[in-house]
Formats: structure tokens, C-alpha cells, sequence
């Protein structure tokens, strides 16, 4: 059975938007821990930025579904379980060392940027606004991770191994991002959003030739990691249990 | 009966500051969009800077507490998201007061921040162009940090986008 647009639309909104949420909270982690002093400063940059776009999404989302952007939004953020997240497993995981917070985040914004770059085109209005608009921000975040890429590919051997190591473990869940739910298909072939096939292939070029450059290898394992958006590890109920406590602590509390 | 015309609503939303650049005001910014008068009832379309940008929502409250001192029953402001603000939309006399606030103005791009992002910048104290950019995140998300090699002074300009 093909699911109603307007509710692939929903899903693809929602997956969207969680994706940013959990990769801003794992990013905001690192805010007075990072190794240097600018660095620190960016990264909180950078969770900042991906906390906006998700608000966006949320925003779009809310009006599809006729709701009030904030108070809908805090609702989805604060008040749902794990099981209710549809974001993907990369982007839950703890943020381990400072290689594997660069490389997930590299991995992730070279393939938002070449998302973006087709959702501009998109066949849905609010879509395409939102492309635009993020996409102005997102250049700086890719010329900021490439460049992590290349300094912890080009450094020290340690700092090699790490990059490759945390590559080799994220590879598998990267895959994730260019995966098609079922219901997406319907938005694929409505001009939408783009496929998810043609994206991967075009970001499988570019990280492919950067971490050639960067003295590192791209892994070809891509199993082992679900596909599905509803099903996570344990520790999206520990990510949660932390960034939702204040707001659940005084649900009627307005802030 | 008081009566509220358009031309004040404007001329209201000009002294409406930007919390985290407060030499620049709204419309210097180049954020409002529109203005809509109804007797006394005022929407105002607005449109977001960076899209995580927390000024945003105490501009708005700003907004309609500047106005509310006008007389008018009801401020009502809208967001919205298209065409894309850039900052292309600062005004000249806002690109001055940014200058004179020691913070760089974004160089014109045209609707392609890639091109400018390597543009040289010069130092607001002392004019140098012998300068470097140690970051391209800074204590907002507007800001980048320069250090100037001439004077050896540290200092922000705003990130174009």
C-alpha cells in the first residue's frame, strides 16, 4: 500500500528534523571540553546551527500538520520516547573522541550540503525555502570538518589511526543516511526530495577523494547497521534522559 | 481617537536594536519585510538572520513591546523564510555602524558567500590588510575572529552568508 504524501511528508519532516535535534545535543556535549580554546567556540557554533535547522524542520512540520511551531516542537523534543525518535543510529551515538565527533560530523554535513544543494529545487514550497536558507550556513561547516579531516589525517600517526579508526566504526552507520523508506519513495518521484541513491553516489565522490587527500581510506564494509528509522540503540534513552529532565521536570513551566 | 500611520511603525521598528549587535537596528539589519496596518492592529513580517540565532525571538518581543508604546491594540509578527535574508540586506549606514563598532561588515557577495569567504579583510583599528581569520565561528553565530599581524590586535567581522 502507498502511504498518503502528506503523510511521507510528515515522516520524511519529522526524520529529518531528529536527525539535526540528537546531532546538536551530541555536538552541545562538547562545549567547555573540546582541546582548544576556538575549537570549543566552533563546535557549540556548529550544534547551535544544527539546533536551528532542526527547529525549521520541526516548524515545517508543525504547520503541515496544523499545529503551533513552538509548542509542537517542544512537545516532539521533550515529550517523546526513544522508540518515537526517527532519527539514524550515527547520529545517537556517544561522541567518543575528538576524531570520531569530527569524522561523524564531516560524514554528516558533506551529505546534508548535497541534500540541500537538490531540496533547493524541491517540488514543496516550504522545502525548498528551508534549503535555501540552510544551505548558506552548512558551507561553513563543511569547510570547517574537511578541514579536522585533513589536520587529523595529515598529523600525527596517532592522530591518523584515530581518524581511521573512527571512520572504520561509522562508515557502517553512514550508510544510513542515503537509506529510502518505503514511504519516501512517493516524495522521490514526486520531485520533493531527491533520491537518495543519486545522493550517495555523489557523496561517496567527494568523501572518497577528501580522505584520499587526507591520508585516510574509505572502508567498504556497509553491513550490520538496520536501515529502519525506528530502531535504535540504547544510547538514544540515555542521550534523552538528559536533554529532556528539565522540561519533564515542570511540564506546564513556560520558558 | 489615536490613529497610527504606517510611516511611524516604520519609523518605530528603526529604533528597534538587534540584542546582540546593539549599534544596528532592524531595519538597518535588513529584516522586515513588510508592514500591515489595520486601524490599530500592526503585523509585521520579519525574517530570521542565521536560523539558530537566539536574538531572533527577543526581537520579536522587542518588536511588539516598541510598538505597543505607538498606541496600537494588537501586534501580531510573522516569520517569513523566503527570499532568504543574506547579509547583502545590511544597509550602508548599517555597514558604517558596524565598522564604527570595531565589527567588520560583510563584503558583498551577490547571492554567493563562497566567493568572499577568502577575501581578505582589513584590520577596523588600524586598516591593515595583513590580517588572518583564527576562526570562522565566534561568540555568536554572525561572528568570525581575525587577529591583525599589524597591529596585533584580535577583532570579529560578520560571517557572510
Amino acid at each position: 500500500m502507498t502511504p498518503h504524501p502528506d503523510q511521507a511528508l510528515s515522516d520524511w519532516l519529522l526524520a529529518s528534523a531528529d536527525d539535526e535535534m540528537v546531532l546538536a545535543h551530541r555536538d552541545s556535549e562538547w562545549t567547555g571540553h573540546a582541546p582548544i580554546l576556538e575549537e570549543d567556540i566552533a563546535f557549540a557554533n556548529l550544534a547551535l546551527d544544527e539546533m536551528g535547522h532542526a527547529s525549521l524542520w520541526f516548524g515545517a512540520l508543525a504547520e503541515l500538520r496544523g499545529e503551533d511551531r513552538a509548542e509542537y516542537t517542544d512537545r516532539l523534543v521533550f515529550f517523546r520516547s526513544a522508540q518515537e525518535f526517527r532519527n539514524i543510529q550515527m547520529v545517537e551515538l556517544p561522541r567518543g573522541d575528538w576524531a570520531f565527533s569530527m569524522v561523524r560530523q564531516y560524514l554528516f554535513d558533506e551529505a546534508e550540503l548535497l541534500r540541500l544543494a537538490r531540496l533547493a529545487h524541491s517540488q514543496s514550497e516550504p522545502i525548498a525555502q528551508i534549503a535555501v536558507k540552510v544551505q548558506k550556513e552548512e558551507i561553513y561547516h563543511v569547510r570547517h570538518t574537511h578541514a579536522w579531516i585533513r589536520r587529523l589525517g595529515l598529523g600525527t600517526e596517532e592522530s591518523r589511526q584515530r581518524c581511521q579508526a573512527a571512520l572504520d566504526e561509522l562508515w557502517p552507520f553512514a550508510q544510513q543516511l542515503f537509506s529510502t523508506e518505503e514511504g519516501a519513495k512517493v516524495l522521490v518521484r514526486d520531485g520533493i526530495v531527491p533520491d537518495p541513491t543519486e545522493v550517495r553516489l555523489a557523496w561517496e565522490g567527494v568523501v572518497g577523494k577528501n580522505l584520499t587527500e587526507s591520508g585516510l581510506m574509505a572502508p567498504t564494509a556497509h553491513e550490520g547497521v538496520p536501515l529502519r528509522r525506528d530502531e535504535h540503540t540504547p544510547h538514544l534513552t540515555s542521550l534523552l534522559a538528559e536533554m529532556q529532565s528539565v522540561a519533564r521536570t515542570e511540564p506546564s513551566a513556560v520558558w | 481617537m489615536a490613529t497610527v500611520s504606517v510611516e511611524e511603525v516604520w519609523q518605530a521598528l528603526d529604533e528597534v536594536m538587534d540584542p546582540e549587535i546593539p549599534v544596528l537596528s532592524l531595519i538597518e539589519l535588513g529584516i522586515v519585510r513588510g508592514v500591515e496596518l489595520d486601524g490599530l492592529h500592526a503585523c509585521v513580517r520579519i525574517t530570521p538572520t542565521f536560523s539558530g540565532c537566539p536574538a531572533f525571538e527577543v526581537m520579536k518581543v522587542d518588536i511588539v513591546a516598541r510598538l505597543r508604546k505607538l498606541g496600537l491594540d494588537a501586534v501580531e509578527v510573522k516569520t517569513s523564510l523566503s527570499p532568504a535574508w543574506t547579509t547583502d540586506s545590511i544597509s550602508e549606514q548599517g555597514r558604517a555602524k558596524l565598522h564604527s563598532y570595531g565589527l567588520v561588515p560583510p563584503p558583498r557577495h551577490a547571492g554567493d558567500p563562497e566567493l568572499v569567504i577568502s577575501e581578505a579583510v582589513r584590520c577596523p583599528r588600524c586598516g591593515s590588510s595583513q590580517t588572518s581569520r583564527t576562526n570562522s565561528f565566534g561568540p555568536t553565530l554572525c561572528r568570525e575572529i581575525y587577529v591583525c599581524r599589524n597591529c596585533r590586535e584580535p577583532f570579529e567581522g560578520f560571517k557572510p552568508i
